[in-house]
């Protein structure tokens, strides 16, 4: 895996709120096919390096590429036509549309109805929650299944690669551990996954290889096996004594 | 303990602010009914005449719901109010004005002196609407581009100023190209202004001008339309999305610049149609005449709740009706229904900000 080409790679990512240096020099890369995790505290920059990547941030140095083409110079909705898609922070749903607007809007780049009609299905398998209230406002959902929307949502518009910010925040631990599982399977259908956690334990859990940021920098880099089994990493992030 | 006092505090203080707003309300109830009352028993206008004030109340309701729209669309996505809207009404009446003269003098039977516009009364309608609804609707786009798009991200103050910079401009503009002279719409005969549906009531004629019907059933035909386009529609789809969530839409592959602007096209549109419709019932039109209709429209947007576009159809059929019974209820002078609109608007926005249709608005919005 390690010596194919990367499909995601970000090069000496600087990125600035106003005058706040909130990543200094990220530089990280996903293969086709991984499940790669962003571990970290809170305000270590996970988010922020996820919106770089996809496009709602702009960096103030460094580059993002995707299959070799520099795409930090895009937007973000020419980003997401490139197959990369982002399931963002706190759910982000269109709360005030239907849940099935709010999936057909995943699929808004694409034309071809037949294959979206299929993944709406693929995407109503994996949370047969979200048929039964296809019809109803998302704000109505609860957490778990507005989660569940999110992801669905991302996955209609039949991304290579899935961005995910913190899919278990909020969640209880048995809806927790049915969203990994179903990252799981994602990412065992083809589709690469970039995913941002403070829940490490699971993160590592279903992760190949793991990044940990910490104030806007990288600090340790291992396959996922590895990160929990370090003394480090399970003193601060896996409340490990 | 000092939350405590703190919390008991601010309790007061509503509830106080509560009993000044009830007392107010009833006060205005009671004034209003005391009038009426003494209206009604005084018998100076029979039924004949209540039933004009409400025809011409909803026809000029079917104008003022269309700008409307188009000032909650653009509020529902941008938070901003576009108050150069009125004049994009205004520079489309005279785009329609400018091909109905040209239709007119186009004389095509020279030995019956037919013109253009009475052979062919149905093109020539729809000529003047389609030159319109164009005119109004590059204006608008442009006025989004040159005005607004440069100050996204600015405070909210900064595009409202803007907006009334453009308002002036493009009155002044307006004087400044067709002069301050009035000029009169020509209607083609089937449209003649003097003519209607004639219906005997208390045994007076009440005359419903075929031009105010016309107003009414296209003004009803382009909000049918605009609801199916925001409610059916991938685009419609994708405005209900930006409106929402501007990062998230474009997270979805929406382009929310594009979204913007083809939601300042479309009320434009909106706001061309209503201007020559404006031109062909009322008459006549000025570089001035947009700027009362589309305060009263932005009236009724904020009337049916801003942002809420049922709200501004019915804001604007509402606030037309209301203005027009307003001083006959009141026993007050015609020249007084402006006043009648505007204390509309100052009550609305002291005792229901959220409209009538009152879509209760997130902090990002307020």
């Amino acid at each position: 895996m390690e010596n194919n080409a990367p499909v995601l790679e970000v090069i000496n990512l600087h990125t600035y709120y106003g005058n706040i240096h909130a990543l200094k020099g990220i530089t990280l890369s996903v293969h086709k096919g991984e499940i790669v995790t962003l571990i970290g505290a809170n305000g270590a920059g996970k988010t922020t390096t996820l919106k770089t990547i996809c496009g709602l941030l702009k960096p103030r140095l460094g580059e993002v590429y995707h299959e070799g083409r520099m795409i930090n110079v895009l937007k973000a909705h020419e980003i997401v036509s490139l197959g990369i898609s982002m399931v963002p922070e706190g759910r982000g749903i269109f709360s005030r549309l239907t849940v099935l607007e709010n999936l057909d809007l995943g699929a808004y780049i694409r034309t071809d109805r037949v294959a979206i009609n299929e993944d709406l299905d693929r995407v109503f398998s994996l949370f047969p929650r979200l048929k039964e209230r296809q019809k109803q406002v998302a704000g109505t959902l609860s957490g778990g299944e507005q989660q569940m929307l999110a992801i669905g949502r991302a996955l209609m518009a039949r991304p290579q690669i899935l961005l995910m910010d913190e899919p278990s925040m909020g969640l209880a631990p048995i809806l927790v551990e049915s969203i990994f599982e179903t990252i799981k399977t994602i990412n065992q259908e083809g589709v690469t996954v970039l995913l941002v956690e403070q829940n490490a334990l699971m993160a590592l859990s279903i992760a190949n290889r793991g990044y940990v940021l910490q104030t806007g920098q990288i600090v340790l880099q291992d396959t996922a096996a590895n990160l929990q089994i370090n003394e480090m990493v399970q003193k601060a992030y896996l409340g490990m004594e | 303990m000092a939350e405590i006092a703190l919390t008991t505090r601010r309790k007061t203080r509503i509830s106080g602010f509560r009993i000044v707003q009830i007392i107010v309300a009833l006060l205005t109830i009671a004034f209003i009914t005391w009038r009426f009352v003494g209206v009604l028993q005084s018998g100076i206008y029979g039924t004949d005449t209540w039933l004009r004030f409400i025809i011409s109340g909803v026809i000029i309701g079917g104008v003022y719901s269309m700008i409307a729209i188009g000032y909650t669309l653009v509020y529902g996505i941008l938070f901003m109010i576009n108050f150069a809207h009125g004049e994009v009404m205004m520079l489309g009446a005279f785009s329609g004005y400018f091909v109905l003269e040209a239709l007119r003098s186009w004389i095509v039977d020279p030995v019956n002196e037919v013109t253009f516009l009475n052979a062919y009364p149905i093109p020539a309608i729809l000529l003047t609407f389609l030159v319109g609804m164009l005119t109004s609707m590059i204006i608008g786009v442009m006025l989004e581009r040159i005005a607004y798009r440069p100050l996204r991200g600015a405070p909210r103050l900064v595009p409202l100023i803007s907006a009334i910079g453009a308002s002036i401009f493009f009155q002044n503009l307006a004087q400044l190209l067709f002069g301050p002279v009035r000029r009169i719409y020509a209607n083609p005969t089937i449209l003649d202004r003097a003519n209607g549906i004639r219906l005997i009531v208390n045994e007076k004629t009440v005359v419903i001008q075929y031009t105010g019907i016309f107003t009414v059933i296209v003004s009803i035909l382009m909000l049918v339309g605009l609801y199916l386009l925001v409610q059916r529609t991938r685009l419609g789809r994708a405005m209900r999305a930006v409106a929402q969530d501007k990062p998230t839409a474009s997270l979805m592959g929406i382009d929310v610049d594009g979204v913007i602007s083809r939601t300042f096209m479309i009320s434009g549109i909106l706001a061309g149609a209503a201007g020559v419709l404006w031109g062909i019932h009322n008459g006549i039109i000025y570089h001035y005449v947009g700027f009362i209709p589309g305060i009263k429209a932005f009236t009724a947007a904020v009337l049916g709740g801003i942002g809420n576009i049922p709200g501004a159809m019915l804001g604007g059929y509402f606030l037309g009706i209301v203005e027009n019974l307003g001083p006959a209820i009141l026993g007050i002078d015609f020249q007084l229904k402006d006043v009648i609109a505007f204390s509309i608007l100052v009550l609305v926005l002291i005792f229901r900000p959220t409209g009538i249709l009152g879509e209760v608005l997130s902090e990002e919005k307020v």
